[in-house]
């Protein structure tokens, strides 16, 4: 077995209503796992239930082979790390953005500054370094915002619709230097998002949520093609 | 009187319990006013109702509460702090910590909901959370400060009530004001008037530096 997360019988709840179920489900080690479905269909609550910002009202979410499962929610977040849509970026610099999750670590000063500056760099932000982060443009600031979660180097990388808000340019760069960015660490991903062609670019796997249900994971090749589901078939020719 | 060391003593025993009465208020204010904001639990709507009404309390009912407290043969008696600097600042705090609360609980609500779950993402602890949200929320978190500061210095019926305006112990500026102007020494009152403006103009304009700067960075 080389599965990070394995899901079962996963059922959460939202102010007294089911909004998303998942009979089962595998995220293997270095996997890019793209979460598709339409708005509303329960794929952020997915991604706030994998990150312990919602609890399941029943089933199993075990985490590296149930490692995590006596750990307090604070050190079982720190395996991992979130990016939403919006890149809520503190009220500091660039760098101390970058720093904070770091910081939160206790991770010691001298090893924090080249962590940071070699994944401003990588992020191509080297140069806002010291830029006061509440005035970057959409695009900086999500840069910022991936560069804040990626220099955690997260067992799990937790990325929700990050893209979705920038003008069509800039989301295409950012995807593709997202793509290689994260074949080239092998990073753990679960990347939400309503865009198929998001999902087939970035996903090396794909699971289509449908009315708070997961109902399919594979290859995108086995989602796209391989199905008989007439409602996937709706939603993946729309 | 007006440069004479009575009157410097007047102005330094103000400061002092304005400021020691300020600094109390944020010490109960701001985690409470934190828990208020983001704290779920039954309650908290009619607390937070409780807490932005005691905001326009009037400094006499306090005073009056206060005094009742405190009194001779009231059930706090035995502490003999009836008439004492430490009477006006139970009152100056009964004051402030409303304005206090309120404004840090109306600001830390005026986030984004959002970067809570951001804080916890990226490995915050509960602590770290909270101390980030301060971060964030800072320039009204001073604007609060300077609202209960600005409601103690300026305030007049609760300190005459439970300090009793006595010479050298318990005499502030505002009382002292009253008093002269009682007595009809009105260019007196002018110049402790003018002098209490002085003050709070010098303390908000630190305040306010502390906060522009926070903006900029």
């Amino acid at each position: 077995m080389n599965s990070l997360l394995d899901i079962h019988d996963l059922s959460v709840e939202r102010g007294g209503k089911t909004v998303l179920t998942i009979d089962e489900l595998s995220i293997e080690k270095g996997d890019v796992l793209a979460v598709v479905g339409p708005n509303g269909a329960g794929k952020s609550t997915l991604l706030l239930t994998l990150a312990r910002l919602l609890r399941p009202k029943d089933g199993k979410i075990s985490f590296n082979g149930g490692q995590a499962e006596t750990e307090s929610d604070t050190i079982y977040r720190r395996r991992i790390a979130l990016v939403l849509q919006d890149p809520l970026l503190f009220d500091m610099s660039v760098f101390d953005n970058v720093a904070s999750g770091l910081r939160f670590r206790g991770l010691e000063k001298r090893k924090i500054q080249p962590r940071v500056e070699m994944w401003l760099e990588r992020l191509g932000i080297l140069g806002l370094k010291n830029r006061r982060a509440t005035e970057l443009s959409g695009g900086e600031a999500q840069r910022v915002s991936l560069a804040r979660a990626l220099v955690l180097e997260p067992e799990l990388l937790l990325l929700d619709e990050p893209f979705a808000a920038l003008d069509p340019p800039t989301h295409k760069r950012l995807l593709a230097e997202l793509t290689s960015l994260l074949d080239e660490t092998l990073t753990t991903t679960v990347f939400i998002t309503h865009d198929l062609n998001e999902a087939i670019q970035l996903g090396r796997r794909m699971a289509i949520i449908l009315n708070g249900n997961l109902r399919k994971a594979g290859s995108p090749d086995e989602i796209l093609n391989a199905t008989n589901d007439p409602e996937i078939i709706a939603f993946t020719r729309q | 009187m007006i440069f004479d060391a009575e009157v410097f003593q007047i102005t330094v025993l103000s400061l002092q319990i304005s400021a020691l009465a300020t600094g109390l208020s944020l010490f109960i204010g701001l985690p409470f006013g934190t828990l208020l904001a983001l704290g779920k639990f039954p309650g908290r709507s009619f607390l937070l109702s409780m807490v932005n009404t005691g905001m326009g309390l009037p400094p006499v009912v306090v005073g009056l509460f206060v005094a009742m407290m405190l009194w001779r043969s009231g059930p706090m008696g035995d502490l003999k702090l009836i008439y004492t600097p430490t009477a006006i600042i139970i009152a100056q705090v009964i004051i402030s910590f409303p304005v206090v609360t309120g404004l840090t609980a109306a600001a830390l609500q005026a986030l984004d909901p959002r970067l809570r779950l951001q804080l916890y993402g990226l490995g915050a602890s509960r602590r770290q959370m909270i101390w980030m949200l301060w971060r964030e929320a800072r320039l009204p978190l001073l604007a609060a400060l300077m609202a209960g500061f600005g409601s103690v210095i300026s305030e007049v019926g609760a300190s005459m009530m439970v300090g009793g305006n006595i010479r050298y112990q318990t005499r502030v500026l505002t009382t002292a004001i009253v008093l002269e102007t009682g007595k009809g020494h009105f260019d007196i009152a002018i110049a402790l008037g003018i002098l209490l403006l002085v003050i709070t103009f010098l303390v908000n304009w630190a305040l306010t530096w502390i906060q522009q700067r926070g903006a900029r960075r």
